[in-house]
């Protein structure tokens, strides 16, 4: 009983009193960070001052808005001398914005399935986590989104796809062999598939087909933007490893091809690409026929994004050192192995930053597109939309919101590359 | 992967394409369709609607002439090019006939080779400016600053201008409408010069139109019209004789509400051809006797595709003018139907 005479002993700790308030919570903070000299202080209120001037401009303007009139002097009749968006021309004209003006209405639910499906076929690919199987649905996705968007006879995606499962198996038999007589068995292998099934694919296959046929002519807005930029991005990615590797080669053909391609592309304006994609190449066939211009804006995007890409990757297998290389030659792996297991996932990591750069700038530059009379989503403001009597002078409010999908897309691109980063770190920083 | 199949399917039907080019009167009824080309979106000449269909004043003349080669006016497929695909587009084939507010001029005559088939509308340059300004002729735009399209023809014709009149003035170069018309109304510049039609349309999106004036002056000759490749002068006659048929039929007062009635034969000999009820003129142009007909119910006469479109009664409000019938003062003239 020692404690009794001993009552003042506290058995318990006593429980910490809260920091003043002058030393925690907003008004530390703020005192720190913004308030913590006389000149920040300053910076601080004309920063505030600044916002305020911007927001208290174009909050009321976005606010008082006006959704759902049908013209411009409609608009203005409704604000009354206000000034403030008239946001009736993005609901008016929404479908337009999003899949140009001639895609049939009653099938719009075709590009927008496809949309959806994308994000399930591009999982597995974007997050390596997610299981390997999910890889066959991407596999098959091109197809399926071809036969979506495009419709018509569904012999053609099928032939497509029964061409490169060939391909892919001759290149499994081939390839225990030696790897190039694996990779070109198996295209020469998909071409013969493919030119035989063409001829046995009937002229009229696309009438009376269960999706309706679309020309590509009929493609646009935004969904010509994703398009291109999908289409483009996974293309030229494979296309820049092959040229990057090229033009390390040492056989004198390949490697000056590579270079000659590459240092040929990055000299010349994508806009001038573009214009011999829609205007010269209709100089070279024969008169009344049109090779499909989509295809023609991809191989020509595709190619000037691959020479990018291709020197963006040339810098991360530079960066690699040569160790890497010599440890890959002493374990006894043959080229293809050295760079399949070794090499380049190594320096694709390096080249994660720049590959993403090239793949925003590229999805930016598929609004290029409307300089050859192509609707994209800027084609169809300046264009159509611009020119209807109805929303001639609506400036702000369209190519507001074109920036706004823009951002959202390449923000998100931009947040998933870094977060890639961060996953693939290995090293100890 | 499958662009081969593309390829291939391309490959073949060019080939056999090449073999089987006729006259493009033939191919046009053959292919059931006619390829117009026309522009990427103009206010009141050619723009396709929410529900996007092509409207507008070149827009009719394209489907006048499918009414008269095809007997449909909806049996046009629409090429929006550019001010710089454009000729390519006509001169390759991919279009059988260009309407494209596009000036004939010399070169693009004889030089780049296609054949002007008529005017469907005199354009010329013109100047807006601010009603507070207080002026009312250009020749008062002494040491004026003027906003002004670079690159293009109504550059030098207002430098031309300016220097004929001993006065001065100072250019603002802009790149497009849009920004002109933002520039212009933020007071970047005293005066806005292009072709009259394209002020008309501009002043028609403005707050209030009503604060600004169109000068009287006209600068420049901008004969716009409808233009064919060189070399198949059957082709050219179909649609210079499609647009002259429109024309006439003003002049002659058929019009879209009378021409049934019309049809069933007038005492006018000349309606009478021109409808077809008498003569062989559509035989001659190896089409269908009732071809004017069929373009003229297309749309209209010339007068009415004016005034839906472009005329008055629309927000671009342009006057007649220079393009009233030669009968009215204008210069809207068509060859006999003879």
């Amino acid at each position: 009983m020692s404690n009794t005479h001993a009552a003042f002993v506290r058995t318990e700790q006593v429980p910490p009193s809260p920091p003043p308030a002058n030393a925690a919570g907003p008004v530390k903070w703020a005192k720190d960070n913004l308030f913590s000299t006389p000149f920040y202080s300053v910076l601080t209120i004309v920063a505030l001052y600044v916002i305020y001037l911007i927001l208290g401009n174009t909050l009321p303007w976005i606010l008082n808005g006006v959704w759902g009139t049908s013209s411009l002097a409609e608009c203005r009749e409704v604000l009354d001398g206000v000034s403030a968006g008239c946001f009736s021309v993005l609901t008016e004209r929404w479908n337009q914005l999003l899949f140009g003006f001639k895609y049939p209405a009653d099938q719009y639910w075709r590009p927008a399935l496809t949309f959806l499906l994308f994000f399930a076929a591009a999982a597995p690919v974007l997050f390596y986590k997610l299981p390997r199987k999910l890889l066959l649905f991407t596999a098959i996705f091109p197809f399926l989104a071809y036969y979506l968007i495009w419709g018509g006879t569904i012999l053609t995606p099928i032939l497509a796809l029964v061409g490169t499962v060939v391909g892919y198996l001759v290149y499994q038999r081939l390839v225990s062999g030696s790897f190039a007589a694996g990779f070109f068995g198996g295209i020469a292998a998909a071409f013969v598939v493919w030119i035989i099934g063409g001829m046995l694919v009937p002229d009229n296959a696309n009438e009376g087909a269960m999706l309706q046929a679309v020309p590509s002519r009929d493609l646009g807005g935004f969904m010509l933007n994703m398009m291109l930029g999908v289409a483009c991005v996974s293309l030229s990615v494979p296309l820049g490893i092959a040229l990057a590797l090229g033009r390390q080669s040492d056989m004198p053909l390949i490697k000056w091809i590579c270079v000659i391609f590459i240092e040929f592309i990055r000299g010349v304006p994508l806009i001038t690409l573009l214009f011999v994609a829609s205007v010269m190449l209709a100089y070279f066939f024969p008169p009344g026929t049109t090779t499909d211009l989509f295809l023609r804006v991809v191989i020509m995007i595709t190619m000037f994004s691959a020479a990018y890409i291709a020197e963006v990757i040339r810098g991360g297998l530079a960066a690699l050192p040569r160790g890497q290389y010599e440890a890959a030659d002493s374990l006894g792996l043959d080229y293809p192995q050295a760079m399949r297991l070794i090499i380049l996932p190594q320096a694709l990591k390096i080249s994660i930053p720049g590959i993403v750069n090239v793949a925003v700038g590229l999805f930016k530059d598929t609004t290029l597109v409307s300089v050859i009379s192509m609707f994209d989503l800027l084609g169809m403001i300046r264009g159509p939309i611009l020119a209807s009597t109805e929303w001639n002078g609506v400036y702000w409010e369209l190519l507001g919101f074109a920036a706004l999908l823009f951002f959202v897309v390449c923000y998100g691109i931009s947040q998933y590359s870094q977060w890639l980063e961060r996953q693939l770190a290995t090293d100890h920083r | 992967m499958k662009k081969s199949v593309f390829f291939g399917a391309l490959t073949v039907a060019g080939l056999a394409a090449g073999v089987a080019a006729a006259g493009t009167l033939d191919d046009v009824k053959a292919r059931g369709k006619l390829n117009c080309g026309v522009t990427t979106g103009l206010v009141g000449f050619a723009a396709p609607d929410a529900n996007g269909e092509w409207n507008g004043f070149d827009v009719s003349v394209c489907r006048a002439v499918a009414a008269a080669v095809l007997g449909d006016a909806s049996a046009v497929e629409f090429v929006p090019t550019t001010g710089k695909t454009r000729f390519t587009a006509l001169a390759s084939g991919e279009i059988d006939m260009l309407a494209r507010n596009t000036t004939w001029t010399f070169s693009r005559d004889v030089d780049l080779k296609f054949t002007f088939v008529g005017v469907n509308y005199y354009d010329g340059q013109g100047f807006m400016v601010p009603k507070e300004l207080g002026v009312s002729s250009a020749k008062d735009l002494d040491g004026a600053t003027v906003c002004i399209q670079t690159g293009t023809t109504t550059e030098l014709n207002l430098a031309d201008f300016f220097r004929s009149n001993n006065i001065s003035y100072e250019p603002v170069p802009i790149e497009t409408n849009a920004e002109a018309q933002q520039q212009y109304l933020a007071g970047a510049c005293d005066v806005y010069t292009t072709d009259a039609s394209g002020l008309a349309a501009t002043r028609a999106t403005f707050e209030a139109p009503g604060d600004h004036v169109l000068l009287p002056e006209i600068i420049s000759k901008e004969p716009l019209g409808p233009l064919v490749r060189h070399g198949d002068n059957e082709w050219g006659d179909v649609v210079r004789w499609t647009l002259n048929a429109l024309i006439t039929a003003e002049e002659l007062g058929v019009t879209s509400a009378n021409i049934s009635e019309m049809a069933a034969g007038t005492n006018n000999p000349e309606i009478n051809r021109l409808l077809g009820t008498e003569g062989t003129l559509g035989e001659m142009l190896g089409v269908d006797a009732d071809w004017a007909m069929k373009a003229i119910s297309a749309g209209g006469n010339y007068g009415e595709i004016f005034e839906k479109n472009i005329g008055e009664s629309t927000p671009i409000g342009l006057a007649r003018g220079l393009n009233a019938q030669w009968t009215d003062g204008g210069l809207i003239y068509s060859p006999p139907f003879r």
